[in-house]
């Protein structure tokens, strides 16, 4: 057996179990996570509109650029974990990622051409990616590990909020000074100012290990048999995942309604992530991670069986966006709580980054075949299949999980 | 550090934030405040009058309390006083007594709205849209409109996949057309199926049945022409985007890549009739529909930077590749000419 957490924090009673509390440290880096996301978001929220209006970039440019915003951020991503683990310290591993990404913001001001537009968005993603790994590596330190589902419900309920925050920010700060988009990225750059400080001042800076874990050993680690289960299932359930864009895509074809308020669809999806999270990772702490993951592919195979099986409208919208919510509350913060208790602490980086590069490796190989399906057979029956083959995946991920927790 | 140091630290990082930012809305605000009482007053005249003759309408982005409204001038007066319809677009398009509308509403989440508009303007009716505003025609005869808007699927741990998406929409009534889902598209006399594929830019021939577009897969666009009778789309060249026909019917004005680097485009007519294409005169990167003037002349937006927000300006170039551009029309954008 593997002794998983190192530096309990003092706060924390010796007398874990269901009760114990969310350690001060997870809050604290949900704060950051919260700041940045309503720095990151505003500028998302607002970036087609200032590339295609305000400076006149047309289609291919736009495609270009948020294509990058996909690309850059996994590949770093597996970077910054591997990083985290030779060094073993997190916070500042972590802290130049959000720092990369908030110090972009600024050069978003003077960058008018679209080759510095591209530029600054790709050092945003890099920081993205490069912080993943490592913060989520704090929070699994920093927490007990029976209430470890909870710990990263909370802090991907106040991530999510910031995200939520974002648009509202720069859409407000639009209608008090119109075309203002500087103004946008100045209080962009302040949000991400301030979660960058908060992590710096108030978030311990914990090491997670002795001196780093040399590369060969890590390397072992994330192939060894602990991990391998559960990385195949991560990476089985992610090939049968159809990407949201999809799913937009065909309630938004469904109706007048969906159409006219396509925009509002993943506000609507977020709003159900954000209050289903710490529920949900109790629910994971309580039932068994692996279950709770497991069902919230259940969540998404009811989002495509719905999305695929009915004519739209209004009610059938809300019931997928609700179903999609459900299902990103029950595994984008299990996953990681799930992995961190199949590696030993000095390797937690490197085995939260390869979760869940996998994942995202896996939905974008599937993203292009599901697209040619879409294609051939229309986004109904495309939808039922992926729903039909997402049965199969439950089946092989349930049977790769089956007695992972103990 | 101890404490109270950070939580002083903190204090005054937050003071220093809130503070810049605060500092900045209002600085811009009364910047913006002085730009509109120092811009010149802009010469306004009579809707009626404009309207009775030839005119161009547009978007004006002169600085003022018309920023971004409709405008008509004069063909004979293209500078001079300009009259103001009530409406507010991205982009326009316009015959007599028909107009189409693409316009972005800001609110906590912005929603996009394409409507055609009366002689009055008022809205006759909705267009279904779903993302940014791009291009817009209306066919010659006033019985279809093009639209053409940037969607990009909003998914939460991989930001979307790009695409535009090309609706042609029956005014009096039927099922919207989408360019990529009900059309095929043949390349080289080959069917194209990629599954990267998209449309956009659409201009309308007079025979009420063919229209001139832009396809694109990976890293390559073609100029196709479509039909609307036999939903078919076939490419006629390469690097050829967001076509214009000429009044005649003869040529197609387009911007092409032709190797600049990316994110620039340069203009140039394709003669239908001889497959030759002519390069214009004007040398700056146009990202824009071109409009017609006339046979012989062709209209375009360019951004002009450094001078307050979007500030853009038509110009007018020969169409035969002769003389030098001209500055046409001054803090505008996206013309239309009704003759």
């Amino acid at each position: 057996m593997y002794i998983t957490i190192r530096d309990r924090p003092a706060k924390l009673k010796p007398q874990a179990g269901p009760k114990a509390r969310v350690a001060g440290t997870v809050v604290l880096l949900g704060v950051v996570s919260l700041l940045t996301d309503v720095s990151s978001e505003m500028v998302t929220a607002v970036l087609p509109l200032y590339l295609t209006a305000e400076l006149g970039l047309g289609l291919l440019a736009y495609g270009l650029v948020d294509g990058l915003y996909q690309g850059v951020s996994a590949l770093v991503r597996i970077f910054g974990g591997y990083l985290n683990d030779r060094t073993s310290r997190p916070k500042w591993v972590a802290a130049a990622g959000y720092g990369i990404s908030a110090l972009s913001r600024v050069a978003l001001i003077p960058a008018h051409g679209f080759a510095a537009i591209t530029g600054v968005i790709t050092a945003d993603r890099l920081g993205k990616g490069f912080r993943t790994a490592p913060r989520d590596a704090l929070i699994a330190d920093a927490s007990d590990p029976a209430v470890l589902g909870r710990a990263f419900g909370v802090h991907r309920t106040l991530d999510t909020i910031g995200a939520a925050l974002g648009p509202l920010a720069a859409f407000t700060l639009l209608l008090l000074v119109p075309g203002g988009y500087s103004s946008v990225f100045v209080a962009s750059f302040a949000f991400g100012l301030l979660g960058v400080s908060v992590l710096v001042l108030f978030v311990p800076d914990r090491r997670t290990s002795g001196g780093g874990l040399a590369a060969k050993r890590l390397f072992a680690e994330l192939l060894g048999p602990r991990l391998r289960r559960p990385l195949l299932a991560a990476g089985v359930l992610g090939l049968f995942t159809v990407s949201d864009g999809f799913l937009y895509l065909s309630l938004q074809h469904s109706g007048d309604f969906a159409a006219r308020w396509f925009p509002l669809m993943y506000v609507g999806t977020n709003l159900v992530y954000l209050t289903c999270a710490i529920p949900l990772g109790r629910l994971a702490d309580r039932v068994g991670r692996a279950r709770a993951f497991l069902g919230g592919h259940l969540a998404l195979l009811l989002t495509y069986l719905v999305a695929g099986g009915s004519d739209g409208g209004l009610v059938a919208t809300l019931v997928a966006l609700g179903l999609l919510g459900a299902y990103y509350a029950a595994t984008d913060g299990v996953l990681p709580a799930l992995i961190s208790k199949r590696v030993p602490a000095a390797a937690r980086g490197s085995g939260i980054a390869a979760a869940q590069t996998v994942v995202v490796l896996a939905r974008f190989v599937v993203s292009l075949a599901f697209a040619g399906l879409w294609e051939m057979t229309g986004p109904r029956s495309a939808l039922q299949l992926a729903g039909a083959a997402l049965v199969v995946g439950i089946g092989v991920a349930g049977w790769l999980l089956k007695g992972i927790e103990r | 550090m101890s404490p109270r140091v950070k939580l002083v630290a903190f204090a005054a990082v937050l003071l220093l934030s809130v503070g810049g930012t605060v500092f900045f809305v209002l600085r811009t605000r009364q910047e913006q405040a002085r730009a509109v009482a120092a811009a010149p007053p802009v010469p306004v005249a009579d809707p009626a009058a404009v309207s009775a003759r030839p005119h161009l309408v547009f978007r004006s982005t002169a600085i003022g309390d018309d920023y971004g409204k409709v405008a008509l001038a004069p063909l004979a007066d293209p500078g001079g006083p300009r009259a103001f319809t009530p409406v507010s677009c991205d982009r326009v398009y316009a015959h007599r007594d028909e107009a189409v509308c693409m316009s972005s509403e800001p609110g906590f989440v912005t929603t996009y709205r394409a409507a055609v508009l009366d002689a009055d303007w008022r809205v006759r009716r909705d267009l279904p849209l779903a993302g940014v505003p791009s291009r817009t025609r209306l066919s010659p005869d006033g019985a279809w409109a093009a639209t053409t808007t940037f969607v990009s699927g909003h998914a939460y741990s991989s930001p979307g996949d790009f695409s535009t998406e090309t609706l042609l929409t029956p005014l009096s009534g039927g099922k919207t057309l989408n360019l990529e889902t009900d059309f095929t598209l043949y390349v080289a006399g080959r069917r194209n199926t990629a599954r990267d594929r998209n449309l956009w830019g659409v201009t309308f021939a007079a025979d009420g049945d063919h229209f001139y577009a832009t396809a694109a897969s990976g890293d390559k666009t073609w100029l196709v022409r479509g039909s609307l009778r036999t939903r078919e789309l076939t490419a006629l060249r390469e690097d050829a985007e967001c076509p214009s026909l000429s009044p005649d019917g003869t040529r197609l004005a387009f911007k092409t890549r032709d190797g600049q680097p990316e994110g620039q485009w340069l203009i140039a007519v394709h003669d239908l009739a001889t497959g030759r294409s002519t390069p214009l005169a004007e040398k700056h990167s146009v990202d824009d529909q071109i409009e017609w003037l006339d046979d012989d002349r062709v209209l375009y937006g360019l951004p002009r930077s450094g001078s307050g927000p979007s500030a853009s300006d038509v110009w007018v170039v020969p169409a035969d590749g002769t003389g030098s551009p001209r500055l046409f029309v001054p803090d505008a954008w996206s013309p239309a000419v009704v003759r």
